[in-house]
């Protein structure tokens, strides 16, 4: 039986992601990933045994092609305005951001 | 000939030897773009020409004057400038260069100017190269189409505007097959290089992962994203892998193997080489909406037989083809990229969030976490939005093992077809498998735009490579009767770029006097 995601999950997901959706758009999000979902179920009938491992990278990184460490130095970006200029709001170099919900713990 | 169409080599050579300038370089390619590429992408109130290229999001035209300017003085002083010299070039806008806009072709960092300059970029401008400007693509890089680009108008291809140019570095393609610029640099996670050069009829190299340098990439699928070159013929494409490739103490991935030059190879033929076909890669799978189910079907003839074409052509070359390579795991291909792909992008895209830079929601808000929703749903399009709910969906608690640990594990499947096709030991010892691109030719804009499986499909042929990490190279080899291009390609063992160039080199110049080479792209007709 394929796995669905209900809208209950998908509401639940959409919240986690933090992104507000318009109707009409939610509807086409949840049909889509119900969509690619049926494909993904394809990979539930490969047989798996446990010499299989995950691979995190195609190529394996062997010790004679991993790049050497760096030495642990500060080296300063000279860049810091520059990074700061991209942010929205800011004051005296801090970044400013409008109140953060929080609640009381039990 | 206009200097925009000449090889890089060649324009480069000119530009050394002073017989023309790298201002006059840049002056044709500016005027072939103002021919034939009408109004760049914007986010709104754009308009659009049905005949144009619309390959561009920013021209940096005084940038790039400044930079010719002063080749040239360098030039007239004596001073070595570079294998590129005064060569004009493009960038997909997911790359960064300092001072200058970059977008991802997102709403979501449409303001924002980037404080560093990416890596592949900056060897490219240290080899002389001098950028045109940064080309259109599909959001963050997520589609085969570059429909989905929240700058509009959306590239077209330049064999046939009512067709899309492929994606995601479709402006890197197009702009190259319609000479704005003689190449370009793309990145490619799913085929996003190979997929589009083949839909517009240029060379399109995915190096190994780690071959080039991830720094100053707006990032995609970590694990699956390579920088590479787009261009008109091999030896340019090989040209831009000696500037670009190499190891970067900011970007730990960026493996410590050296570069050799890979040009010295080109010429040396396919004799002996083997060169192997999988029936794998012979048959499409496509997902059937109407029955749930994948169905299976053969390869459009018309590409199928470019496939063959090529075959026969190494055989009387002398090379060895090999048949019947078993690449069982092909079909796997794309379910395992819409796991791993997924929660690698929804990692990624977390960060933009309209706090530290990029575009911040206008409306009034009473939290901070209401400020990072409105911002997210106005600055995302549905592409990202759609990658960031499968990533999470896969990837939580509860469903990890079931589909996030299980595609790590099908990603090593994967790999071991390549594994075994390409042993020095084994029964096929391949130096290279030699497939077809795509499934199709470019197909119609809007013709699969919206229906995201359809379009993930797109990169069937191509995937599997970037599960696996190995090179891959795509090469023009014919047109269709429809007068569209066809792509043929060649994936080889891990670092093995300039066996694929060489291979590509043989087949260039073995068809180099066949008709279809003499074809132009519709666009230039009126140029």
């Amino acid at each position: 039986m394929p796995s669905e995601i209900s809208k209950e999950l998908f509401e639940h997901l959409v919240e986690l992601a933090a992104l507000g959706l318009k109707p009409e758009e939610a509807e086409y999000l949840h049909n889509e990933l119900n969509k690619q979902l049926n494909v993904i179920e394809e990979l539930a009938s490969i047989s798996l045994d446990d010499s299989i491992s995950a691979a995190s990278h195609g190529v394996p990184y062997s010790a004679s092609i991993r790049p050497p460490l760096r030495e642990d130095q500060i080296i300063p970006s000279g860049i810091s305005t520059e990074i700061l200029d991209q942010t929205p709001e800011t004051e005296a170099g801090y970044i400013v951001v409008p109140k953060i919900p929080h609640e009381t713990l039990e | 000939m206009e200097l925009c169409d000449l090889p890089a080599h060649e324009l480069a050579a000119r530009i050394r030897n002073r017989e023309v300038s790298a201002v006059e370089a840049l002056d044709s390619a500016l005027a072939r773009v103002r021919a034939v590429d009408g109004d760049p992408g914007r986010l709104e109130g754009f308009r659009e020409d049905g005949d144009r290229v619309h390959a561009f999001i920013t021209l940096t035209e005084e940038r790039a004057r400044a930079r010719a300017i002063s080749i040239d003085e360098k030039i007239g002083k004596g001073e070595d400038n570079g294998p590129l010299v005064g060569v004009p070039f493009t960038a997909k806008d997911i790359f960064t260069v300092k001072g200058v806009l970059a977008t991802a072709a997102s709403r979501i960092l449409s303001n924002f100017v980037a404080p560093y300059t990416a890596t592949p970029i900056q060897r490219l401008e240290a080899a002389g190269a001098v950028m045109l400007g940064k080309v259109n693509l599909d959001e963050f890089t997520y589609g085969s189409s570059n429909e989905s680009s929240a700058y509009q108008p959306a590239p077209r291809n330049p064999w046939d505007t009512s067709r899309v140019p492929g994606g995601s570095s479709g402006g890197s393609a197009a702009a190259v097959a319609a000479g704005e610029g003689a190449f370009s640099l793309g990145t490619d996670t799913s085929g996003s290089i190979r997929q589009p050069a083949a839909f517009c009829g240029v060379v399109g190299l995915k190096p190994t992962y780690g071959r080039v340098s991830r720094y100053g990439l707006i990032a995609f699928g970590s694990s699956l994203d390579c920088p590479g070159p787009l261009a008109r013929n091999v030896r340019d494409a090989a040209l831009m892998m000696n500037a670009i490739a190499g190891a970067d103490p900011r970007d730990a991935t960026a493996a410590a193997v050296p570069v050799p030059d890979y040009t010295a190879d080109l010429e040396k033929g396919v004799k002996g080489l083997r060169i192997g076909l999988s029936p794998d890669y012979g048959q499409l799978t496509f997902f059937n909406h109407d029955t749930g189910q994948l169905d299976a079907r053969p390869l459009p003839k018309e590409i199928s037989e470019a496939v063959a074409r090529a075959a026969d052509l190494f055989s009387n070359l002398g090379a060895e083809i090999v048949e019947n390579v078993s690449m069982p795991h092909t079909r796997y291909g794309i379910p395992t990229y819409f796991v791993i792909s997924r929660v690698e992008a929804s990692s990624n895209l977390h960060r933009y969030d309209g706090v530290k830079y990029g575009y911040r929601t206008q409306e009034k808000v009473a939290n901070l976490r209401e400020l990072y929703r409105k911002t997210r749903a106005e600055g995302f399009g549905p592409q990202p939005k759609l990658r960031i709910l499968m990533g999470m969906y896969v990837s939580a608690v509860q469903y990890a093992e079931q589909y996030y640990q299980r595609a790590l594990r099908v990603r090593s499947l994967i790999r071991s077809d390549f594994d075994a096709a390409f042993d020095p030991n084994g029964k096929h010892r391949l130096d290279a498998l030699l497939t077809a691109t795509t499934p199709t030719t470019a197909f119609p804009m809007g013709q699969l735009y919206g229906d995201s499986v359809l379009m993930q499909y797109a990169d069937q042929l191509t995937v599997t490579a970037n599960h696996a990490g190995v090179p891959a190279i795509s090469i023009p080899a014919g047109l269709s009767s429809e007068r569209l291009p066809i792509g043929i390609q060649f994936i080889g063992p891990d670092f093995s770029e300039a066996k694929l160039f060489q291979i590509s080199r043989a087949y260039e110049e073995a068809t180099e006097t066949e008709s279809w080479r003499a074809e132009k792209p519709k666009v230039l007709a009126t140029v």
